[in-house]
């Protein structure tokens, strides 16, 4: 293994590190090496403590100001490393924002950037990106030719996050270079949706509605039981395109990617790019009235009905618990 | 206001994917379609000009064997017409050396904005309308959930993990979209018709002022070591509803000790 320094793009929301941060450290701190943070804010400090505990001795810190993070934290970015401090793998979350920042650094270096990594390995000077295509059903291995520094983007959850033993990372303010119009966004206001109970992404429970529902008032009953379990709603693609609920509920390949130790889908077929978005799911119960559904292919208890009569049954037999 | 659309055509989705056993790129050799999620852009495109008084959406889409059934379907919606970047030399590019091509032919279009969705439903490497904001020098929002244009701005909304947040930037600009931004028509038959006759343009990398070594393999920089099969995950029990089921579903919450 011989990569010698890794950053992961840090990403954090009111002084919270995001958990796919917290992963891609874990993984960095594995490769070995010297593992630094770069992060696009103006609270550097709220975050110090908490990357150096999952592995990085040093953040970067480049304030975007009132623009979206891609154009000036790839210029920030660009700026170290023609300046002389290069790392040789620096690694992205598949966000919203790390796809904004590794996508503009990727084009600014003129360096290629491999996305969807499920894992990453290196050998020698060799670093290879592995990436599941075909539904999760093939894994793809791709290396990095020529030289660095290797831009790669990581699915959420590929990693387990785990703490080190470090202290506080170093702060170190970096210039944002002018961007000039590439720069020119302005965040003019932030919306943060209302919702209880635990966000989807995170969520132990996923109580997820497809097509099957028939209807958006039937999705009620999705949120319901959702509620009763003190899980997360989530929905299908076909559902969100059909503007039966919002496009933050999706679960799928262009939706979230959830991981929960349950994952009951209700009324979904198992399209393959749903299944990419809930495979990795502990358990996964799956209500569909066609026997054939590609979803009791990864369900460990399929029930084959119709969801109008089993969703009702089921949350009264757990209200009648609670 | 000009809107350029870009427009990728794929492997119809409903059918397994396949790769080639030589290069292990995926088969893009039957009939190609409109990806789904460019269907949005094109409605929206049209919607924006339309609003904002007349203008016309222009395809730009990179594919192999001059291929076209694609783009006839979003001329069919409404688009004037496309440009077509089509070269053997094309053959294993990843998402910066498409970027870059698709930026060259964008440049000839001379758009106000450029719509592309945040990611194609086949190749969804995702990083491609940052890598190609980058090279334009132009500013970009991605992930938009709602867009209007008033005195030279994009106003978006912009999809975040909390919510989401209004951002605007000045024309030119690049935006993404989302599914669900808008909902996009069905051709007409008026417009099936008269999108036969709609001017494809179709160049070539060298007319692009690109060199081959740009893209394709030998721009790609990457190498694909390893194709092998996931493990499986098992199936497991399979009942059906005969009146008691949902009872199956209590038992088997119990058991993973959540009730």
């Amino acid at each position: 293994m011989a990569v010698s320094t890794t950053w992961v793009f840090a990403e954090a929301s009111e002084g919270k590190v995001a958990s796919i941060t917290l992963e891609l450290l874990t993984k960095a701190r594995d490769l070995g090496g010297t593992v630094e943070a770069f992060y696009g804010g103006a609270d550097g400090d709220a975050v110090a403590e908490q990357l150096g505990k999952y592995g990085a001795t040093k953040v970067y810190v480049a304030d975007p100001g009132d623009s979206l993070q891609g154009a000036p934290v790839a210029a920030a970015m660009a700026a170290q490393i023609e300046g002389g401090n290069k790392p040789d793998l620096i690694l992205f979350g598949q966000t919203y924002d790390g796809r904004d920042v590794a996508g503009r650094l990727s084009a600014k270096l003129d360096k290629p950037a491999l996305t969807n990594g499920v894992d990453v390995s290196a050998d020698g000077d060799k670093v290879t990106v592995e990436n599941a295509i075909f539904g999760g059903n093939t894994l793809v291995k791709t290396s990095f030719a020529g030289d660095g520094p290797f831009i790669a983007l990581f699915r959420p959850k590929s990693f387990a996050a785990e703490e080190g033993s470090g202290g506080a990372a170093e702060v170190v303010k970096v210039d944002v270079p002018d961007t000039g119009l590439s720069g020119q966004t302005k965040v003019l206001d932030r919306h943060v949706e209302e919702h209880t109970g635990p966000k989807l992404d995170e969520a132990d429970i996923v109580v997820s509605g497809g097509r099957g529902l028939g209807s958006a008032e039937k999705y009620e009953m999705i949120e319901q039981l959702a509620k009763l379990l003190k899980g997360a709603p989530g929905a299908s693609r076909a559902i969100v395109d059909a503007g039966w609920v919002p496009y933050a509920y999706q679960v799928g390949q262009t939706g979230k990617v959830v991981k929960p130790t349950i994952y009951i889908a209700a009324g979904i077929s198992g399209a393959t790019q749903h299944l990419v978005g809930m495979k990795g799911a502990k358990n996964i119960i799956a209500i569909n009235k066609d026997k054939d559904a590609p979803i009791f292919s990864v369900a460990d208890l399929g029930v084959v009905g119709d969801v109008h009569k089993v969703v009702p049954k089921l949350i009264e037999a757990l209200q009648a618990r609670s | 206001m000009n809107v350029v659309v870009c427009a990728k055509q794929i492997p119809d989705p409903a059918a397994p994917g396949e790769l080639d056993s030589n290069t292990k790129t995926l088969k893009r050799e039957g009939k190609l379609i409109l990806d789904d999620s460019d269907a949005y852009g094109v409605e929206m495109g049209l919607q924006l000009a339309d609003k904002a008084g007349g203008g016309e959406v222009t395809l730009v889409s990179m594919a192999p064997n001059s291929e076209v059934s694609g783009l006839r379907t979003a001329l069919a919606m409404g688009a004037a017409k496309a440009i077509l970047v089509s070269d053997p030399a094309l053959q294993g590019s990843d998402s910066l050396a498409t970027a870059k091509v698709l930026a060259a032919a964008i440049k000839r279009a001379e758009p106000d904005l450029v719509l592309t969705a945040t990611e194609s439903t086949d190749g969804y490497t995702g990083v491609l309308p940052a890598q190609l904001a980058e090279i334009l020098g132009w500013p970009s929002i991605t992930f938009a959930k709602h867009i209007e244009v008033t005195d030279g701005k994009a106003k978006v909304q912009r999809q975040t993990e909390e919510g989401y947040d209004e951002v605007e930037a000045a024309l030119p600009a690049i935006v993404s979209v989302t599914a669900g931004v808008v909902e996009p028509r069905y051709p007409s038959f008026k417009g099936i018709m008269a999108a036969k006759n709609k001017p494809v343009d179709e160049v070539k990398v060298a007319d692009l002022g690109l060199s081959n070594d740009e893209v394709g393999w030998a721009g790609a920089r990457q190498s694909i070591d390893d194709v092998a099969a996931a493990p499986e995950r098992e199936a497991g029990r399979v009942v059906e509803d005969e009146g008691e089921a949902h009872q199956e579903i209590v038992q088997f919450l119990e058991e993973l000790k959540v009730l």
